[in-house]
């Protein structure tokens, strides 16, 4: 009957204690993360030695014995010398222009500005006028880098003109034929077909056009230069016959899909080398004689060619994404095939296939490397060519301008890989709802 | 519009009274006639020009070049070649050298690419960081770099012959590369070749058997653990049995160089480190997202069914995530067999270097090499994605 009494009850909190220190801060987070089983720290401990062995060697080559300065050999032949800075230092503008004069320079870094300016735009999602900005891409800033890297001034002779006339006219002929035979009004496709030409016009016009620029040979292009003119060139020229590829490979017309299935596994099983070496030594046998295309267009040719069949792979998959009731909406509304396919398709499928063409072009920013096999002169090429510069002879030289070239094509592949990923992450976010 | 072109409309049309020009059939053939056209004129412009240029510059076609003695010599054959021997022969010691680089190179690849894939995930922060730069750091480097990093700035810089490095007793390191005692097979060492074949025959019968038998009884048999028993050991009993006929022979130094010993040049050290672990890195990516592509709900029910974490990962996990390794992991083999081109660039003898390198110099005779050489590779390509789309056949889901 009575209630039970009871000897201790607390009333208060206990004070808080502080968790016990192998849990938290730096001693738990090793813990949990390096030694929290006998496997794990046996893992632990082997990763030590692999960084000890490697990590103290490395920075005191790259740094700390490193020469800085210097205007020749006898600074870097020194005893226990590491890297020899001062060589990177001594040849940075051959490293970034090759032998492009002096003075004319600021035209490759102009083109670079310009390069810059649309990339900008084109790759953060936020900015408006996308379809503008791709415009300027492939359009604008191809032209006006031709002309700024070349000097423009092209040698178009009159012939040129008339045959382009001739062109034209037997273009526009054939037009006014079809649509009479077909019963169509002639006047609508005439007017596209007669803007092309005008615009082909003008695009020949204004690379002819004498701007006062002093002509610079693609000899003496070299270094990061002929890298990024190379990936940009074959990027962009692969691009569209990527797309023309990828169509025809899913057409149901046999001819054209057999075409485009032989063409793209072709380019698909071969090095790079040998399309290298196809370009420079075959490509001449092919052409007619007084037709005569130099080194680094050959090579262009070459990696365009190369890189569409790439392109055409990276395309496809992202058509294979488009549901059918896409096609059949497009069809129910009454567009034409290629109505649907500008309008409908390809805009959905370019767009879920940016990280693919995002990791071609590293693909391809990477194998530029391959063009100093054939006598061309990109950074790999020029900082190879600079080992043998009695001036500069040295143990570590070989190493240090390796490892200065590897630096700059990491910074490109690395910083591109990591847009990829974030392109990826962003539309994947859309399709995930 | 008259009457009679109406008419003609509808007898080019297939009747319905649209226009020729809006019937799908028609535009698909005559589409695809342009095409072909357009090809075949392209074709028929580059093969005439071709046969001008090549008459202009007296240049010899056909293949009668490959009977010819080639005259020059070769620094590393697997079969016997001297410089009187022909084109053809330089040729087939190129693809073999090819086909050296290019097997030892995927194994090696393929091993360290699944450990560093696998370490990549680990929860050991350390490793997983370590796995993580090397893929970063190595797979963002153009491979031509890292060929010449390794030939140029690595082995070149080596000691000569006479300091050479010895990492092993009887195995030198040096700037003409590494030197490996030779192994000498006295008679009656055949017997070991046929015990290892024996073994591997046998292990492959045991491996059917244990399966059949599971399917049918549910009992396991440790199939893989026998068959490396009888793969490591029958061999090894043949030697001890046949009273260990083979004998090492050492490399001596001899002068300025070592004699005897087999040589294995530095073109092909850095070739071989070049492409493996260029590649090893793509194939670590590969192997990350294969594993997080079977997802955890697998762990779980394995867990559920009362498996252990290592069974789990055997028969659930590993089977899963093979299907999605498999097709990328098949691409990344074709792309080292075809990088394996590059030893053109570091003077390694392979067919590119040989081939298209030296012979087609020697004959000029671009049109015939080149064409050659892109379909071996292209061969090569085909016979690899056949035998991985086979595998993969195997592999993949069989659904009921």
């Amino acid at each position: 009957m009575t209630v039970s009494k009871i000897a201790y009850v607390r009333t208060d909190e206990a004070p808080r204690m502080a968790p016990p220190v192998s849990e938290t801060g730096a001693i738990g987070w090793i813990r949990q993360n390096l030694f929290d089983s006998v496997g794990n720290a046996i893992m632990t401990v082997i990763g030590i030695a692999m960084l000890a062995l490697i990590l103290p060697p490395t920075i005191n080559w790259l740094f700390i014995d490193a020469v800085w300065t210097g205007t020749g050999r006898d600074a870097c032949i020194v005893e226990g010398a590491g890297a020899c800075w001062a060589f990177v230092h001594a040849k940075f503008g051959q490293f970034m222009y090759g032998r492009y004069p002096d003075p004319e320079r600021w035209r490759v870094d102009l083109t670079g500005l310009l390069l810059i300016a649309g990339l900008v735009p084109a790759a953060i999602p936020r900015v408006p006028f996308k379809r503008e900005t791709v415009l300027y891409l492939l359009v604008v800033f191809p032209i006006a880098g031709f002309i700024l890297l070349t000097g423009g001034n092209l040698d178009l002779s009159g012939s040129f003109w008339i045959g382009l006339a001739i062109m034209a006219v037997l273009s526009l002929a054939i037009t006014v034929l079809i649509c009479r035979n077909a019963g169509i009004e002639p006047l609508s496709p005439l007017k596209v077909v007669a803007a092309i030409y005008a615009a082909l016009a003008l695009v020949f016009a204004v690379v002819s056009y004498d701007f006062g620029l002093r002509p610079v040979e693609t000899q003496l292009w070299g270094g990061l230069l002929v890298t990024l003119v190379v990936a940009i060139v074959g990027i962009v020229a692969s691009f569209p016959l990527g797309i023309l590829l990828a169509l025809g490979r899913r057409s149901k017309l046999p001819a054209v899909k057999l075409v485009s299935v032989i063409f793209i596994e072709f380019w698909r099983g071969v090095p790079l080398i040998t399309v290298l070496f196809m370009s420079s030594v075959m490509l001449p046998l092919f052409l007619p004689d007084g037709v005569n295309f130099d080194k680094l267009l050959r090579a262009l040719i070459g990696v365009a060619l190369f890189a569409s069949a790439y392109m055409a792979e990276v395309v496809r998959g992202g058509l294979q994404a488009i549901p059918k009731g896409q096609y059949e909406a497009a069809d129910a509304m009454g567009l034409s095939f290629w109505q649907g396919i500008g309008l409908i398709i390809m805009p959905q499928a370019l767009k879920l296939v940016i990280p693919g063409i995002v990791n071609t072009f590293i693909g391809l920013f990477k194998d530029t490397s391959l063009v100093l096999i054939i006598g061309l002169f990109d950074l790999l090429g020029i900082v190879s060519l600079n080992f043998s510069d009695a001036n500069w002879a040295s143990p570590n030289t070989p190493a240090t301008g390796f490892v200065f070239a590897a630096f700059v094509f990491w910074i490109f592949c690395f910083g591109m890989s990591r847009y990829s990923i974030y392109m990826e992450r962003r539309l994947h976010r859309g399709h995930a709802r | 519009m008259t009457s009679a072109s109406s008419a003609e409309r509808e007898q080019a049309g297939d009747g319905s009274g649209t226009s020729w020009f809006y019937n799908p059939r028609v535009r698909g053939v005559v589409f695809q006639v342009l095409v072909v056209a357009f090809l075949l004129g392209m074709l028929a412009f580059f093969a005439y020009n071709a046969k001008i240029n090549l008459e202009r510059a007296g240049i010899a076609s056909g293949l009668g070049f490959l009977s010819e003695r080639a005259g020059f010599d070769i620094s590393q054959s697997l079969v016997p070649y001297t410089n009187d021997s022909t084109y053809f022969r330089a040729f087939y010691v190129g693809l073999l050298n090819t086909l050296l680089v290019a097997s030892i190179g995927i194994v090696i690849a393929t091993v360290l690419g699944f450990i560093v894939g696998i370490a990549r995930l680990s929860k050991n922060f350390l490793i997983r960081q370590i796995a993580t730069w090397y893929v970063e750091l190595l797979r963002n480097i153009p491979l031509l770099l890292q060929l010449l990093f390794w030939y140029k700035a690595v082995l070149s810089v080596l000691p000569s012959p006479r300091q050479s490095l010895e990492p092993v007793s009887g195995v030198y390191l040096n700037n003409r590369g590494l030197i490996l005692p030779e192994v000498i097979g006295q008679p009656g060492s055949s017997a070991i070749l046929w015990a290892l074949l024996a073994a591997i025959a046998a292990s492959i019968g045991i491996s059917r058997w244990a399966r059949k038998r599971q399917q049918e009884t549910g009992r396991q048999f440790p199939s893989l653990l026998v068959g490396l028993g009888l793969i490591v050991g029958l061999p090894l009993l043949a030697f001890l049995v046949t009273g260990m006929p083979v004998d090492l022979a050492y490399a001596e130094l001899a002068g300025f160089n070592f004699r005897g010993g087999v040589v294995v040049i530095p073109e092909f050290m850095a070739l071989l480190l070049g492409l493996a672990l260029y590649t090893a890195a793509f194939i670590a990516e590969i192997v990350r997202a294969g594993i997080l592509a079977v997802s955890h709900g697998q762990t779980e029910a394995a867990y559920s069914l009362g498996l252990r974490p290592r069974r789990t990962l055997q028969l659930v996990i590993i089977p899963q995530a093979m299907r999605v390794i498999i097709p990328p992991l098949t691409s990344q083999f074709l792309n080292l067999t075809k990088n394996s081109s590059l030893a053109v660039a570091i003077g390694y003898p392979d067919l590119v270097a040989v081939f298209a390198g030296t012979v087609l110099n020697q004959t000029g005779q671009a049109v015939e090499v080149i064409i050659i050489t892109m379909l071996v590779y292209l061969t090569l390509s085909l016979l690899t994605s056949g035998f991985m789309n086979w595998y993969n056949s195997r592999m993949a889901l069989v659904e009921r």
